[in-house]
């Protein structure tokens, strides 16, 4: 038995969550049912949906591999200036994408700080897929960090600390305690971290160009359809909002109810 | 607790709305312009705002699509100029505009390389050679500077091999500006407007393709004698003045 909410509360929640969903009914009731086999099996189309599912997953791994270490130092250590490290690798949350977009190109661009270096070393980072899971990386990198550096806090030391009285070390207490503890909160920030991947369009745009199969995901595929076929570009609208709720939806009924010390 | 909560629902769409209305009560003429013709279209806008007191002349620029999707959505607007013929006949379809639409002004094709042109682009025949690989971009052929593209290429017999397809000229302009991309197709006006940012190369092949921008007033304009007013300015000496400076051709 929860102890519920004050009634009040109804209201506003109930207002917050038509407002967010109003748009949804009215894309949906916008989709040409007739004609959408053949709008969303074009070749474009496939070409934009597989493209997008495979970046969105190789960033999805490398935001956990950058993220869970980053999660772990902002969490469970302390230096100065860590209030400061925290709020700028958060950045990317609140920075506009195609700012985020030109960032990289200043950084990885052919002119950029690292331009030369790539250059010699054969690396040419400019219009290649490459490119568009280094921009879906960098905005969906802190949702995941932002999750679980939470979840870490919530979970505490304690689990850890005994762990560690017991003659773990600390390689072993990660993995044994640490990770298993937040394993919910890590599969929820990876998920984020695909959804906002998967959404990506500012920054890949910016930085990665729009070439079909190479780098023009599902978004930049509708916003490029929209010019021509409205129609399109709402059909596969509906592709990409079944795909983020397909995804959501199967890691949220597999998470395990997080048991946290108690 | 109740009662604030109503207070907040009372209140809030009167707070929500209070920023849109404009506090004057001047008229205000709203005109729609195509991305290309920013700079050209502020000037005529303060033209006209000189010659009648008290008007206000909103101009909005953005790609013909949207522009036409935004009037077709019912965004108010009195008078609408496109960069191309077919998004300016969709809103004719739809009975959106006040009479015929007038050509005013045409744009060709050029193209624009980063400063001191790295990769020694001298014309068409180089973007088409593998042995060059020169980085290319290009619009999507279903905008109109890509459909535009298309035709030259067409026209010379030649197939052009882009690293990227962009949805508008600003984005093709902006991965040439930031050396990303060898050379990219653009109008002269965007050359022109661009500055020292890019060089141009006239390409002789693209003088036959001409991009017409027509201009129309709209049926549902608020001010339909003003919008009329604004559309003879265009169309008379100081607006073909103004799009001349700017690097446009008379129709």
């Amino acid at each position: 038995m929860t102890p519920g909410v004050p009634r009040w509360l109804l209201a506003p929640a109930a207002l917050g969550a038509a407002f967010v969903l109003l748009p949804l009914v009215a894309i949906v009731a916008r989709v040409p049912w007739s004609d959408l086999g053949a709008l969303v099996t074009s070749e474009a189309s496939r070409d934009a949906l597989l493209l997008s599912l495979r970046t969105s997953a190789t960033s999805t791994v490398l935001c956990v591999l950058l993220g869970v270490p980053m999660a772990a130092v902002l969490a469970r250590t302390s230096f100065p200036g860590q209030g400061v490290v925290r709020s700028l690798v958060l950045l990317p949350l609140v920075l506009p994408p195609v700012v985020g977009g030109l960032a990289l190109l200043y950084t990885f661009g052919r002119r950029g700080l690292l331009g030369e270096t790539l250059d010699v070393l054969g690396v040419q980072v400019a219009f290649s897929t490459a490119a568009v899971v280094m921009a879906q990386t960098f905005v969906a990198l802190p949702f995941l960090v932002v999750s679980l550096e939470g979840a870490l806090r919530t979970a505490g030391e304690r689990y850890e600390l005994v762990a560690a009285t017991l003659g773990a070390r600390p390689t072993t207490v990660l993995r044994r305690v640490t990770l298993p503890l937040v394993l919910p909160g890590l599969l929820s920030g990876a998920v984020l971290a695909f959804a906002r991947a998967l959404g990506e369009f500012g920054a890949t745009v910016t930085f990665a160009g729009s070439l079909q199969g190479v780098t023009r995901t599902l978004p930049t595929e509708i916003y490029l359809l929209r010019e021509t076929d409205v129609d399109g570009a709402v059909a596969l609208s509906l592709v990409l909002v079944v795909v983020a709720v397909l995804v959501i939806g199967l890691a949220t009924r597999r998470r395990a109810p997080l048991r946290g010390p108690s | 607790m109740r009662r604030a909560v109503l207070a907040a629902a009372v209140l809030l769409p009167a707070v929500l709305t209070s920023g849109c209305g404009g506090a004057d009560d001047g008229t205000v003429l709203r005109v729609l312009a195509a991305s290309s013709l920013a700079g050209p279209f502020e000037q005529i806008a303060e033209e006209f705002e000189r010659t009648h007191e008290g008007v206000d002349v909103q101009l909005s620029t953005g790609g013909s699509t949207d522009l036409v999707a935004q009037v077709q959505e019912g965004a108010p607007a009195d008078v609408l100029a496109t960069a191309d013929t077919t998004t300016m006949e969709v809103a004719v379809a739809d009975g959106l505009t006040d009479g015929e639409p007038r050509t005013f002004a045409t744009n060709v094709l050029q193209l624009a390389v980063p400063p001191g042109n790295p990769a020694g682009v001298t014309g068409l025949a180089d973007l088409a050679d593998p042995a060059r690989d020169v980085a290319l971009v290009v619009c999507a052929p279903e905008v109109p500077c890509g459909a535009a593209a298309q035709r030259v290429a067409g026209a010379e017999g030649v197939t052009l091999a882009p690293v990227s397809e962009e949805r508008s000229v600003g984005d093709v302009l902006g991965k040439v500006v930031s050396g990303e991309a060898d050379a990219g197709l653009v109008y002269v006006t965007d050359v022109r407007a661009a500055g020292d940012a890019v060089e141009g190369i006239e390409l002789p092949e693209a003088a036959d393709v001409v991009n017409d921008y027509p201009v129309a007033a709209l049926a549902d304009a608020d001010e339909p004698d003003l919008a009329q007013e604004l559309v003879d300015l265009v169309l008379g000496d100081l607006g073909r003045q103004v799009l001349r400076d700017a690097g446009f051709g008379a129709p």
